[in-house]
């Protein structure tokens, strides 16, 4: 079996709003809806919606040669709840398909699992439980963590709470002269298969696709289906993940991203001898090749591939250790809206925004920040945190 | 008498200090009622009518006459560095660079054309400003039998001051609010020293807003002390502000409200804080406003782990301003450099206790206050532990700093100018 696997990520976090110093001691409402809403409505309407209805005709269409698989975070889900019910509808129906699988993640697209084992699990059971809540009863098998981040300790958690498999990057510096076409397995735990992210061909469809500057531009699917092809035909899983946003929003439809997926089952399905599969597919398909070792926290973020877009300044980790330390505070206390804020807080997006990197990656990030510089995002991030930490404090008294 | 004054700014379109000073001076005088014709670059049509405004931009200059010649010739050199801005942090650098990018394509480039439209603004185009202004400065000064004696504020009207004087033959007094050591440390710009050296060395008589501004003036710019007179800057409303907004945080706030720049000394507030937050985790320290150091405080707070107790408001304006001297506790100014330094006096008036560094013109005149060596960043935190816990000195601080703040009126200040004035013209026949 030769086949394809397709993941889309969907996020959106809860973004701050301008939270000034004054505001501290008397305004408990850091989010801004305004701007999440517009964002969410705009996404909708450039992405989700048609994208949405695009694979659900390509579905139709191929009757269970064509699928899919999505993470929807819970931040996404709770927006997409209050704001974009349409889109909620279209995802419901995507899934009533049953050629679409949804992936489990933290809840808040959080970091917790580099910090707190039991934060992380809470994240991981609340995303489960509000997956099944709104899926009809649906319960994920695979799970994927935010942002890709990955280590053989990550990895040994996941399998404590019984998933079958992880998703993660193929990254260069993990694998070396191994390919990320095939099966692995964590290298504490082996019965959970690592899927790892073919890169090189993802990347040419979520960022190099409009690039008029690339060599191979215009992507179209022939030449992809050529670029499969040519992968050694031992080589047994092509793993394509992505954001969702390519479709519509990093990609504009102007660039003929649609086209491209429209064309693209036809293609890989009478000109190779590629299949598609959902991840838990693959995962029980294929046996291992071997273990794969990554002591050190991976990503798919960036060229270094590592955690450094949302840790690792000072202005992160200062924000990062004192959200942390509230940890036993919050999970001692019984206010629904503290233990939602501080969710929505350990969101990974307000790290990012911090992130001073500069050069060859600072454009991707000021693409998505709300914030002019990381500055900014480390004064009101931390303005909002202080407030947190007084309502906190004080319900503890 | 009559009074000739150029300056820069006046409210309310001002950027900085020296427009409010010019206000409170110009104010003062009326109070005396001596008649002042006051010159500014621009106006916008909206000042309190104090004085005999005249705005520069509306002059014609008469290329007839041949001595303003000369002038141009002497300061056309100060052009050369056209990237030279001594007073702009990099936001206001940015916006006014945009606007002169993007607005001023239809001035006429020309030194030969008859007006120029000034910005009034600290921009790129500074200097060239400056040597057009002293050019709009001759050409009032033709009119000598207007007024007795000429009055230049800060080294941007110095020029204008000077030309002034060779025009008419009146005497000239420069007021120094600020000299390029202040604003630069060591490394001044060589241009602007000159200009203030010019100036100096041109004027009859020399007002310092300080001893400590004075002290500069003597041994930086080598004039003789005989010829320089302290007038301190005052208050214009010595009232205590009762404000009805209210501190939301139990803990106690420590403030430094200015601009976040080498003369400010904002690192040695941000030093302190992290001893006093050591000591006691129920502080707030904020740092309010803006300015090219600001990144590396934040970077510096964070790298201090103290993020949570240390905050950043931005830029404030209008009440912004008010509110924060309200909340806070405690009020400092570690400035490195500071002829004068009018923050604190408002800090008293809001009733907050203030620490000041010894070396701010301010400390000369507000005895009920902490002083302290900007450097000396032990102390400032004793200072602000004892204010914060210490009730007796924070309450007799309170009492005698808004007694104190009643004497410093800007009419004393003028009636001092006055005799100034009469000195100097007594010399001069």
């Amino acid at each position: 079996m030769r086949t394809i696997c397709f993941y889309f990520q969907v996020h959106q976090p809860f973004r701050l709003k301008p939270y000034r110093f004054f505001d501290i001691g008397e305004d408990h409402h850091y989010w801004d809806d305004f701007l999440n809403r517009n964002v969410i409505r705009k996404v909708a309407q450039k992405c989700y919606l048609p994208m949405n209805s695009l694979l659900l005709e390509l579905i139709q269409q191929y009757q269970g040669k064509f699928k899919v698989a999505f993470s929807l975070s819970g931040t996404f889900l709770d927006q997409m709840e209050a704001y974009a019910p349409d889109v909620l509808e279209s995802f419901q129906k995507l899934v009533a398909t049953g050629q679409v699988e949804l992936l489990n993640e933290t809840y808040t697209h959080s970091l917790a699992a580099l910090k707190s084992k039991e934060e992380f699990q809470r994240l991981v059971k609340k995303h489960q439980e509000r997956i099944k809540e709104l899926f009809d009863g649906y319960t994920p098998k695979i799970f994927r963590n935010t942002e890709l981040i990955y280590s053989d300790q990550i990895g040994a958690m996941v399998a404590e709470l019984g998933y079958e498999a992880v998703l993660t990057e193929g990254a260069k510096h993990v694998l070396g002269w191994k390919s990320p076409n095939y099966v692995y397995s964590n290298a504490i735990e082996p019965k959970l298969k690592v899927l790892l992210k073919n890169f090189l061909l993802s990347d040419d469809i979520a960022f190099r696709f409009s690039n008029k500057t690339w060599n191979d531009y215009p992507l179209t699917t022939d030449k992809f289906v050529n670029w499969i092809n040519a992968i050694p035909k031992e080589e047994q899983v092509l793993n394509l993940f992505m954001d969702y946003e390519t479709f519509g929003e990093h990609q504009w439809a102007e660039t003929g991203i649609f086209e491209f997926m429209r064309h693209l089952p036809e293609a890989v399905l009478n000109q190779s001898n590629f299949t598609f599969s959902k991840p838990s597919e693959v995962a029980a398909a294929a046996t291992s090749v071997g273990k794969i070792h990554v002591p050190v926290p991976i990503s798919w973020a960036d060229e270094e591939r590592d955690l450094t877009a949302w840790l690792g300044n000072d202005m992160q980790d200062e924000a990062f250790d004192r959200l942390y330390e509230l940890e036993k505070l919050v999970t001692d206390s019984d206010d629904p809206e503290i233990k939602r804020d501080w969710g929505y807080l350990q969101t990974s997006d307000h790290f990012y925004y911090m992130c001073t990197k500069f050069f060859s990656d600072g454009s991707v990030h000021e693409y998505f920040s709300p914030y002019d510089t990381p500055y900014d995002a480390f004064i009101n991030y931390m303005n909002a945190l202080s407030d947190f930490m007084l309502r906190v404090k004080e319900k503890q008294a | 008498m009559k009074v000739l004054m150029f300056g820069w700014e006046f409210p309310p379109h001002i950027s900085g200090g020296l427009g409010t000073a010019c206000y409170g001076l110009v104010k003062g005088m009326n109070h005396h009622n001596q008649e002042v014709i006051f010159v500014v670059p621009k106006l916008w049509g909206d000042e309190e009518p104090l004085a005999d405004f005249v705005n520069a931009s509306d002059i014609r200059i008469d290329y007839r006459e041949k001595r303003f010649k000369k002038f141009w010739k002497n300061l056309t050199y100060l052009e050369v560095s056209s990237f030279l801005v001594p007073y702009l942090g990099p936001e206001e650098f940015k916006k006014f660079t945009d606007y002169a990018i993007h607005d001023r394509t239809d001035v006429d480039e020309s030194i030969f054309s008859s007006k120029f439209e000034f910005s009034g603004k600290y921009g790129k185009n500074l200097l060239e400003e400056v040597s057009r202004y002293a050019l709009v400065a001759a050409q009032i000064a033709r009119d000598k039998d207007n007024f007795d004696i000429i009055h230049a504020h800060d080294w941007l009207a110095f020029p204008a001051g000077i030309a002034a004087k060779e025009i008419s033959g009146k005497p000239l007094v420069v007021h120094v609010h600020a000299t390029e050591f202040d604003r630069s440390g060591e490394t001044v710009n060589e241009p602007v020293y000159e200009i203030e050296r010019a100036g100096m060395q041109a004027a009859d008589h020399i007002v310092a807003v300080s001893q400590l501004t004075k002290n500069i003036i003597v041994r930086k710019y080598g004039i003789p002390a005989g010829k320089v007179t302290v007038l301190h800057n005052a208050v214009l409303d010595a009232s205590i502000i009762k404000s009805e907004y209210e501190k939301k945080v139990p803990e106690k706030i420590v403030t430094f409200l200015g601009r976040i720049t080498f003369q400010k000394g904002p690192e040695y507030f941000v030093e302190a804080a992290k001893k006093v937050i050591d000591r006691d985790p129920n502080v707030r320290f904020v740092m309010a406003g803006s300015g090219d150091l600001l990144n590396r405080m934040i970077d510096r707070v964070a790298e201090l782990r103290m993020g949570t107790r240390f905050h950043f408001t931005g830029f404030l304006k209008g009440d912004d301003v008010d509110h924060m001297y309200a909340i806070s506790d405690v009020y400092v100014m570690p400035s490195v450099s500071e002829p004068f330094g009018i923050a604190p006096l408002e800090a008293v008036r809001h009733n907050t206790p203030v620490i000041i560094s010894k070396q701010s013109g301010v400390a000369e005149v507000l005895l009920n206050a902490i002083k302290v060596d900007f450097w000396d960043v032990d102390s400032m935190a004793d200072a602000i532990f004892a204010l914060l816990h210490y009730d007796g000195i924070s309450r007799m601080f309170k009492e005698l700093g808004s007694e104190e703040l009643k004497k410093l009126k800007w009419e004393h200040v003028a009636a001092k100018l006055v005799t100034v004035y009469e000195k100097t013209l007594a010399e001069r026949s």
